[in-house]
């Protein structure tokens, strides 16, 4: 391990001065699941660990008819997961946290940490691209701003935080009637395995219509892709066989993956199409549900 | 100095900053069941059950577990053989032996929110659990039994 420090911040502005006094190798620690591991196999400079875990902040987990669901950036993925109203009211964050690595990361890992770690093929983050989630970031000297979670990650294992910044809360707006979302990913396991492609789609169905649709692929591009082509094929029309295939060959036209051991650009390009009508048939059920994203 | 509590025992002991919570049980408190295999969170050798929950103790810090409670392979339990090792030895779920306190304590884990898990449900909630001899069926099978006789249930 590298000889780093380790410090515990109280509250929010103590964690944002203690990162950036810690300077360039300061790294938050919340589930530690990438970052504890990254620091010992020296994959990142980690000089202070500043743990965020004990605000009360970074551990909410609560919703609001008006204003939403807040996923503080800590929250363990089995918590989401676990919790009643997150199985009724976003069944496609259900889909995602739960299959994150395996139980004992599941005990640890959590939203924030998988957005920031800005991994290209990070299973929550097309999930929270379709559900329009936007992350609160604060900063040094009280600072605070809010982020799309589309427009977060900028590359592989890089994003859109500055120096002091950190992710505090995830804001999910609330379900719309009528709508409905789903995440999926293929694997050549069962379990326990890094996508070699995901995605998520969210539908608004109106009068037989789709009133408004957002769809995200992930692990086919630097960064996961909010697929503004692809919704814009669907609105205004019947989810149809002819509609879907539309939205599935407008996934496939902007995936930009690469050859990996994980799985090919002509296999990668074939699962985005695949992905995409299949949460998308999925989503359009549980919105003729009950209005369940 | 990290004040926790080690198997039930409120414990002081002294860590690194930079010491992983695998590290500190088995050099600083001479806890060795839990084992070090890949010490990057995918094989679960070294899962311990950290305040109720499953965690892999190489993916966790020493110093985070200040005020926290620790539970390894040496405190599930505490007089004797816990049922599953118990089962896991008449058997023989494990050959060489190296995965299976994690085993052990992730089944615990398990067992103690569902008492009459399904197989699909053992083998999903152990896939973070790798075993390179027994091919896993034993140790499924070895959990199942192991349910059933703490539920009190005909095997």
């Amino acid at each position: 391990m590298q000889n780093l420090k380790y410090a515990r911040a109280r509250d929010i502005d103590e964690a944002a001065r203690l990162l950036a006094e810690g300077g360039p190798t300061a790294r938050v620690l919340a589930g530690g699941t990438d970052v504890i591991v990254q620091a010992r196999e020296r994959k990142r400079p980690v000089g202070l660990f500043v743990d965020i875990k004990k605000i009360a902040a970074v551990q909410e987990l609560r919703y609001d008819a008006a204003a939403g669901l807040t996923v503080g950036a800590a929250t363990p993925c089995y918590r989401i997961y676990e919790d009643d109203v997150v199985r009724r009211l976003y069944p496609a964050l259900v889909e995602a946290t739960s299959v994150v690595g395996g139980t004992a990361i599941q005990g640890r890992a959590s939203l924030g940490g998988n957005l920031c770690n800005s991994s290209p093929a990070a299973d929550t983050v097309p999930a929270m691209i379709a559900l329009d989630a936007a992350v609160t970031i604060a900063g040094p000297g009280g600072g605070r701003r809010t982020v799309a979670v589309a427009a977060f990650c900028t590359g592989p294992g890089q994003n859109v935080l500055a120096q002091g910044e950190f992710v505090v809360s995830i804001l999910f707006p609330p379900p719309a009637a009528g709508s409905g979302a789903a995440w999926e990913r293929f694997i050549p396991r069962n379990e326990m395995d890094i996508a070699v492609a995901n995605a998520a789609s969210c539908l608004r169905i109106e009068g037989g219509r789709v009133s408004a649709a957002r769809i995200a692929i992930g692990a086919v591009a630097p960064t996961a892709l909010l697929l503004e082509d692809a919704a814009a094929a669907l609105v205004g029309k019947p989810l149809s066989d002819e509609t879907v295939a539309a939205a599935a060959a407008a996934a496939k036209a902007a995936a930009r993956p690469i050859d990996d051991m994980r799985g090919s650009i002509k296999q990668r390009r074939h699962l985005a199409g695949v992905l995409v009508e299949r949460t998308l048939r999925r989503a359009a059920a549980r919105a003729e549900e009950g209005g369940r994203p | 100095m990290i004040r926790a509590t080690i198997n039930g025992e409120d414990t002081e002991f002294l860590a690194d900053e930079r010491d992983s919570l695998l590290e500190a049980l088995r050099e600083r408190l001479g806890l060795t069941g839990a084992k070090e295999g890949c010490n990057n969170g995918n094989c679960g050798a070294c899962a311990v059950i950290l305040d109720g929950r499953l965690v892999n103790s190489c993916c966790v810090m020493a110093a985070e577990v200040e005020g926290a409670a620790v539970m390894t392979v040496e405190g599930i339990a505490p007089d004797g053989l816990h049922p599953l090792q118990q089962v896991f030895l008449e058997d023989a779920a494990l050959q060489c032996g190296i995965c299976t306190p994690g085993f052990l304590v992730a089944a615990k884990a398990l067992l103690d929110r569902n008492t009459n898990p399904t197989e699909h449900e053992v083998r999903f909630w152990l896939a973070g659990n790798l075993c390179r001899c027994t091919g896993y069926d034993k140790i499924v099978t070895a959990v199942l039994r192991a349910a059933a006789t703490m539920r009190g249930a005909p095997v």
